[in-house]
């Protein structure tokens, strides 16, 4: 059976470390962009935590929301790429091909949840960074972009294993870089192809709920929170 | 006003003749700047797309913006020279080619612009379908392939429509010069001796290339606002994009065209061709498209602002009230408040009339690419991901280079083949006036 990668992501758990977005640039060579250009909005990160702030003295709160690719199903990013660079893959991930991307940028443009980022220049990384990259991840170019992959590279390791051990995926394998880090396991990686894994019983959960729904883009990626959020576009 | 075609044949041909008259001063100075630009563009091109001020999310910025503009001008020409041969107005005899020249050049600097903008320019050609190495078509389900295929047939087509009706002046040329001139203008008159088949035939190719041109410029600006349209972005996704675009293509396009034919008029002493009457018409012209401008960004904002959906109207308020009001009042401003008193009481639709309408609405039109393209993509669905966009020097040399390029090439046209058709006027002298 193929696999169908999902994430669901426990808003009631998240405690808004970061943990997860200092793990993904770990795993995935994303390079640091440094103080002027974070200023002008041009970081990398694949993951990034959304705080929203609600509620007036003496009751403020503070809202985290973890974003990343949502993986779509009906991904806006994918039709609009004039060389396919942004695909669609058998797993049902929304794949990003380096090599093929010219830099038209529309996939960004198009992609609601504005998740993908792009090499303005060539990537550095401040020293040490540079002794730590990660060989099974391409470096990407000036002029591509770039966005989450579920630590693809993580997901190829782990099938190539169970074959070579002729045996069957387990629960909790593959798993991503900012899944594993996550203190508070507020995220949970797996296949929603198999109704027992925990990430589908997650899915199925009153509390979920995916991100902009409305615009059925029918994203991989459930949100869980108990109580209802009237924050913005809730 | 009766001239013979002695007169017209002389005075339209001096231009061309006779070099002492050539504006060497003025020329230098826009290649100059035309030069600056190109540097500022291999500045961006040695250093990176970075140089440019894009940032997360708005992707796209002054180039786009630069792109859809100059595609709106190349509407200038082609269209109002179809509309009007096809329906035999008189008074488009001497304007038709500064028209049909106009999309030609405007294309040309419109469709720089993709290439300018993209992260990795020198891979642009993968956008053409030919068997490569990587085994693979470009994506024909994304409206950039449809912008490059509806561009390059544009293109293709206006240059014929160009072409055509310039062969049996390029033959009346050809008589008059030696050197290479002469093979200049042998090749481009294609062998014309005059023949009665031969006009014919011409008259016959003509009427084609202006019935085919009319589908092929509307639609070029159709696609062109499904880069937008196709895309769920809030203010983008609408299905009034495509007539919305169309019209401000035309409204700029005409605009452009006054313009160049007012510099025309007082540079090359055209005052007896290029007459109040041509201006006072272009000038109603460019009224019902004020107009219909003004009724398609009513009904825009309108329905978005009843519908008040949530993302829309985020971005909604953020033109009418929030940091783009400025642009977005001298946008109305000089799209419909200047140019309608303007253009609308005869005594003001003079020459100085229209064109001062003219300058105002290429501004104008400008401005409403801009905030079509950059508010929206500022203020996409998710609040924390919203963000600002300011032009670099490198955006602004480039977009300024491309206005001078296109006076360059303009005077430069217009110094190598006559800007008003002879034969086409001396085709005139034999009917009446209406």
């Amino acid at each position: 059976m193929s696999h169908c990668w999902g994430m669901a992501v426990d808003l009631d758990r998240c405690t808004g470390c970061g943990a997860c977005v200092i793990a993904c640039q770990a795993e995935n060579n994303v390079p640091t962009v440094g103080e002027e250009a974070a200023q002008k909005s041009r970081t990398m990160h694949w993951i990034r935590i959304e705080r929203y702030y609600e509620g007036e003295f003496p009751n403020p709160r503070v809202r985290f929301r973890p974003v990343l690719c949502q993986q779509c199903d009906n991904a806006p990013c994918e039709p609009v790429c004039p060389t396919y660079a942004s695909y669609h893959t058998s797993e049902g991930l929304n794949g990003q091909v380096y090599n093929r991307c010219i830099g038209t940028r529309y996939c960004a443009n198009a992609c609601p949840y504005t998740v993908r980022t792009f090499n303005f220049f060539n990537p550095v990384w401040d020293k040490p960074l540079h002794l730590q990259l990660n060989p099974e991840v391409s470096v990407r170019q000036i002029g591509v972009m770039e966005k989450c992959t579920f630590c693809i590279q993580r997901i190829k390791a782990s099938e190539i294993q169970a074959k070579a051990e002729n045996r069957a995926l387990r629960e909790g394998e593959p798993v991503p870089a900012c899944v594993q880090s996550c203190p508070p396991k507020a995220l949970v990686f797996g296949d929603l192809n198999d109704p027992d894994s925990e990430v589908s019983r997650l899915a199925r959960s009153p509390r979920g709920a995916k991100l902009l729904s409305e615009l059925g883009t029918q994203p991989k990626i459930t949100y869980l929170q108990r109580d209802s959020w009237d924050g913005p576009n809730s | 006003m009766a001239q013979t075609a002695e007169q017209i044949q002389r005075d339209l041909l001096r231009p061309v003749l006779d070099p002492s008259r050539r504006a060497k001063p003025v020329i230098a100075g826009l290649a100059l700047l035309v030069l600056a630009g190109f540097s500022a563009w291999m500045y961006q091109m040695y250093t990176g797309i970075g140089v440019a001020g894009i940032r997360r999310p708005v992707f796209w910025g002054f180039y786009i913006t630069n792109f859809v503009f100059w595609i709106g001008i190349s509407h200038a020409g082609t269209l109002i020279s179809a509309i009007l041969r096809l329906s035999n107005a008189t008074w488009r005899r001497p304007i038709t080619r500064c028209a049909e020249v106009i999309t030609v050049f405007a294309l040309l600097i419109g469709a720089m612009f993709p290439l300018i903008h993209l992260g990795r320019p020198w891979l642009a050609f993968w956008l053409a379908p030919y068997p490569n190495q990587r085994g693979l078509w470009p994506n024909y389900r994304s409206p950039l392939l449809w912008d490059f295929f509806a561009i390059n047939t544009y293109l293709i087509g206006s240059l014929i429509f160009l072409l055509l009706p310039l062969i049996p002046d390029c033959a009346l040329l050809r008589d008059n010069v030696t050197g290479w001139r002469n093979k200049l203008y042998s090749l481009l008159s294609l062998g014309w001796r005059g023949t009665q088949k031969q006009w014919h035939r011409l008259e016959a190719a003509m009427h084609i290339m202006a019935i085919l041109i009319i589908p092929v410029a509307v639609s070029v600006h159709t696609i062109v606002s499904w880069d937008f349209a196709m895309t769920p972005v809030p203010m983008w996704h609408s299905t009034i994009f495509a007539p919305y675009f169309v019209a401000g293509a035309i409204f700029s396009g005409i605009a452009a065209l006054i313009i160049a034919m007012v510099f025309l008029r007082s540079s090359l002493h055209l005052e007896e061709y290029l007459r109040p009457e041509c201006f006072d018409n272009l000038g109603k012209l460019l009224l019902v498209m004020s107009l219909l401008w003004f009724y398609f960004l009513f009904a825009e904002r309108l329905t978005t602002w009843y519908g008040n959906a949530r993302p829309e109207i985020a971005v909604f308020w953020l033109t009418q009230r929030g940091p783009y009001r400025h642009l977005f009042w001298v946008m109305v401003g000089c799209n419909f408040v200047l140019p309608f008193p303007l253009l609308a009481i005869k005594k003001l639709r003079t020459i100085a009339g229209t064109f001062l309408a003219s300058v105002a609405v290429v501004i104008g039109m400008w401005i409403e690419r801009y905030l079509i393209i950059v508010p929206s993509l500022s203020h996409k669905f998710l609040p924390y991901a919203w963000g600002t966009y300011r032009p670099t020097w490198v955006e602004i040399t480039i977009t300024a280079a491309t206005f001078c390029g296109m006076a360059l090439l303009y005077l430069l046209f217009s110094e190598v083949v006559p800007v008003v058709s002879i034969w086409e006027l001396k085709a005139g002298l034999r009917e009446p006036v209406r």
